[in-house]
């Protein structure tokens, strides 16, 4: 990060650090700066500190050590109701004993505001969310993606220029789940807002952020824009958690240039793009990514291949999956898209595979 | 709007339609018997299976709990004790009009000589004395009083019979003349030691005819001496009552007609009794006792005649019946009114301080750790594991007047030694002492519904923008009532009927109606009053919980 972007930069963690016991950091050395506007997702497996961090943002939880800036200022001592974060939470958290008018009044109650302004703020609020017939309903006697909708009505009422949101969709269907992320991207976009969500669902992070950070283990293992990610890992434990991948453990045999050739444990030797090794003999784990592998490829003289058995033929519509047995593995997965000339190939046949060296990433051997 | 299934229903929706219109009229199942009939069979089989499963609780609770309640409210109301015990007096007294100022007539005193030598001989007149005492104060040494002189009147007969002929003294020819000749023989017959149960006296057949009264007394007696003390009729002299109502026989009947046993000693005294000296029966019972010429003892005579009474009810508010109807007793006399608002108050009081001491320490409990949270919850446990007199009587020691407390205030200097503080033996110590004792009942459904109550609620209302007290107030206040509800009727409830403790540190001043109830039990023993009070209380507690339900909702009540 550039010291110009982190003067840019609204929302900012520095060198945080999270203990709630005192022995074990759930959060270690947090670093991340995000600008006006940005929809940033922070993407990792259950008890990797996503709702830590942003606990700690809207100051329900104190960092141990560093600062969190909002627009430049240390919002460490100031109290979470006079932060002016809006706040979605996984369990909707609205009120129950409130209709739905008195929850989204309620932010604006607080704030004083005139009961003409009120009204007309919680109809646009309710309009926005296409829940304006439910003013008068209880909580209660809404589904689960309708009260959604009106948590995040009420996060948005008082009109906050940050946003947090905590596995908002995590219990509610899929059908629902897609319909309702692409909403709230849309309203994200159209006001303007800042926004940190979080989840564990990847394809929800890929398809609806500006960037997104992969959490693991109390860190940021990336940060970086959906296709980066997906394409781009930075390690293994984003090469495998984001997408499907094909991971070969090997030992780098030589490096030239930004190519290097790698030793499977098989005896098998590939070529493959160096990203976390430097020399020779160092253990890495290489991934490739089902799409990017080629069957009986034309790669040139001196490019490697690999000798493949089908296991496992799968059509799916639009794409081929197979599984194939690689260099001792069961689980290398290929996947092809349904093309007049594809081949359909049957478990039990034999067939070269091969890929383009940058497509095959050296990362770290975990 | 989210309509996941939107593509599907409308063809369903049209398949079902056009199904209906197949067939109109009610739904069948599979075999063609009505839907309706054969879905409330298999309900009527869970229904039943449930009622077995419940039955031993239902029964349980039906003996111990439904049974006494039901015992309570008909005791509150019955009098059947006065036309008992009187049922000739009170037969004959239903037409006498108190409010004219006359004592009843002859024919009263009459049925009440009769009706109060059978009680007397019987030992129920005392008894019959202390219930009209509830209600009259003299009653009850009347009837004492009365049981013992009461021979007097009869004695006049007696003797003008005995003296003409001292077979009228003897057990024998009075069992010929009335008894039935078979049953004599049958109890000759029979040997005190053989087990056998001694044949039941049998009038002889004509004699009632002839000597109406005579035979009533005299099998009244019979019966008496045969289930009462298990001796022979033929062996025991009648009483002198026997004696009276053959004057009166007599004196009214013809018995020349009469050729039975003892035919000539019965008409030789028919001849002999128009000479007889004679007493009145309004003489008599002035002689026995002058407070049976009192009006007043009439009238209360009378007002309890009827098996149902309402005057332990009236009793209860304060109130007592008088021949104009039911009226406020004198100031001085008024005292349940002022238990039962006391007794309100107190527990409105108690109720009061259980929320506010127990609130905080049921937020603390659902907002530590597990674990901390359950070492806590045995420390309000705690006081349950030692007895209640104990805990009661620790009050008494803290709070008395050389007690711990103000041995502390004085030792400090806050008080002065001659004006230690009074906080026990009036309703400060037994507010203190309960609220104490209830805590726990406020607490611990305070505890589980606050435990229901995500924290989240609070950070989404702080995340709005408001502030620890606007979020307590607006948002987790509201949820705990349900919590506070089923506490506060735990406590009020139990507060309301509690016994021990207003009765150890109330003195006279914090006392309940509990209290005055288990006097009535226990030692005053009028136990309608005792019921009628009762069904008051719990008339009160029912008519609060309902206008609890209407007023925040039953619904609202939650103990978990
Ligand atoms: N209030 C808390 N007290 C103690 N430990 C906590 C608390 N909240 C979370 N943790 C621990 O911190 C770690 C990270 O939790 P969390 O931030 O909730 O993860 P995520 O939201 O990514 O699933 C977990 O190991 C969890 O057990
Ligand atoms: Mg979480």
């Amino acid at each position: 990060m550039t010291d110009m972007a982190k003067q840019d930069a609204f929302v900012a963690f520095e060198r945080v650090q999270k203990s709630y016991d005192g022995e074990t950091l759930v959060v270690k050395d947090l670093n991340l700066s995000m600008p006006k506007g940005e929809f940033l997702t922070m993407l990792g497996p259950s008890g990797s500190g996503k709702t830590t961090c942003l606990m700690m943002l809207a100051g329900f939880e104190t960092a141990t050590h560093g600062a969190i800036k909002l627009d430049g200022v240390s919002i460490n001592d100031i109290s979470p109701h006079k932060r002016g974060i809006g706040m979605v939470f996984q369990n909707y958290a609205l009120f129950p004993h409130m209709t739905v008018a008195e929850n989204l009044s309620f932010p604006l109650e607080v704030r004083k505001m005139g009961k003409s302004d009120r009204e007309a703020k919680i109809k646009r609020a309710l309009d926005m969310v296409q829940m304006g017939n439910f003013a008068g309903r209880r909580p209660t006697q809404l589904s689960g993606g309708q009260q959604q909708r009106i948590a995040l009505a009420r996060a948005l009422v008082f009109e906050p220029e940050l946003v947090l949101m905590d596995e908002p969709l995590g219990a509610l269907d899929k059908q629902l789940r897609e319909t309702l992320q692409f909403e709230i991207t849309r309203l994200a976009h159209d006001l303007g807002i800042t926004v940190v969500y979080v989840t564990h669902d990847q394809t929800e992070a890929l398809t609806m952020s500006d960037r997104v950070a992969v959490f693991d283990d109390g860190r940021i293992q990336q940060l970086a824009p959906p296709d980066e990610l997906y394409e781009k890992p930075q390690n293994s434990f984003v090469a495998q958690f984001i997408g499907e991948n094909n991971a070969l453990d090997g030992t780098v045999q030589e490096v030239r240039g930004n190519r290097c050739t790698v030793r499977l444990e098989s005896g098998d030797v590939i070529d493959a793009l160096p990203v976390n090794v430097s020399k020779p003999g160092d253990k890495t784990r290489v991934s490739i990514r089902p799409e990017r592998v080629e069957f009986n490829p034309e790669l040139g003289p001196d490019a490697h291949t690999l000798e493949a058995e089908v296991l496992e033929f799968v059509y799916m519509g639009d794409v081929f999956r197979t599984r194939l047995r690689v260099a001792g593995r069961d689980d290398f997965v290929v996947k092809t898209r349904n093309r007049a000339d594809q081949v359909r190939l049957r478990p039990g046949e034999k067939v070269k595979i091969g890929w383009l060296p940058e497509d095959c990433r050296a990362l770290d051997a975990t | 709007m989210s309509d996941a299934t939107a593509g599907a229903a409308p063809g369903h929706k049209k398949a079902s339609a056009a199904k209906a219109a197949e067939k109109p009229g009610p739904m069948v199942d599979a075999e063609g018997r009505p839907l309706k009939e054969s879905l409330n069979r298999s309900l009527r089989l869970q229904k039943m299976r449930a009622l077995m499963l419940i039955a031993p609780l239902l029964i349980f609770v039906l003996l111990t709990f439904i049974a006494p309640i039901a015992d309570m409210l008909f005791r509150s109301v019955q009098n059947g004790i006065v036309s008992e015990t009187l049922p000739r007096t009170t037969h004959r007294l239903a037409d006498w009009d108190a409010t004219t100022g006359d004592l009843p007539d002859e024919a009263v005193y009459e049925g009440l000589y009769y009706d109060l030598f059978i009680a007397a001989e019987r030992k129920l007149h005392t008894r019959l004395g202390s219930r009209l005492n509830y209600e009259m104060t003299g009653m009850s040494s009347l009837f004492r009083q009365s049981g013992r002189s009461l021979d007097d009147i009869g004695d006049v007969y007696f003797d003008q019979f005995k003296d003409l002929d001292p077979n009228w003294d003897e057990a024998m020819p009075w069992a010929e003349l009335l008894g039935d000749p078979e049953w004599i023989a049958e109890m000759q017959a029979w040997d005190e030691d053989s087990g056998e149960t001694m044949p039941t006296f049998e009038l002889a057949d004509g004699i009632s005819d002839l000597l109406p009264l005579t035979a009533e007394t005299y099998s009244a007696f019979a019966d008496y001496v045969q289930s009462e003390d298990g001796d022979s009729p033929l062996q025991e002299e009648p009483w002198v009552l026997v004696h009276t109502a053959l004057y009166q026989d007599l004196m009214a009947k013809d018995v020349s007609g009469y050729n039975g046993p003892q035919a000539a000693m019965l008409k030789a005294a028919d001849a002999a009794v128009g000479g007889f000296e004679s007493v009145t029966f309004k003489d008599g019972m002035e002689g026995v006792d002058g407070d049976w010429l009192d009006h007043p003892t009439w009238e209360t005579i009378q007002m309890y005649s009827p098996e149902f009474t309402n005057g332990y009810f009236l009793n209860a508010v304060d109130m007592q019946k008088t021949p104009d109807g039911p009226a406020m007793r004198d100031d001085d006399q008024r005292i349940y009114g002022l238990l039962f608002k006391r007794t309100m108050f107190m527990s409105l009081m108690i109720t009061g301080s259980c929320i506010l001491l127990g609130y905080p320490i049921a937020w603390l409990l659902s907002n530590v750790r597990v674990r901390t949270a359950n070492l806590l919850l045995i420390l309000v446990l705690l006081p349950f594991w030692t007895s209640l007199l104990v805990r009661t009587s620790a009050w008494k020691v803290m709070l008395q007047q050389q007690g711990v407390i103000n041995d502390v205030l004085v030792w400090l200097g806050l008080i002065a030694d001659d004006s230690r503080l009074v906080m026990i033996n009036n309703q400060f110590g037994t507010i203190v002492a309960m609220t104490h004792i209830l805590l726990p009942f406020m607490i611990l459904p305070l505890y589980s519904v606050m435990q229901t109550i995500p924290p989240t609620y609070l950070r989404a209302a702080k995340s709005l923008g408001a502030t620890n007290w606007t979020a307590f107030w607006r948002v987790y206040f509201p949820q705990s009532v349900p919590g506070i509800g089923a506490g506060s009727i735990l406590v009020f409830i139990l507060s309301i009927g509690y016994y021990i403790t207003p009765e150890i540190v109330g003195g006279t001043t914090g006392t309940f109606i509990s209290n005055r109830i288990a006097y009535h039990i226990s030692s005053s023993l009028n136990w309608g009053l005792a019921a009628a009070l009762g069904t008051i209380l719990l008339a009160l507690v029912l008519g609060l919980y309902y206008a609890y339900d209407k007023i925040v909702g039953i619904d609202n009540v939650k103990l978990g």
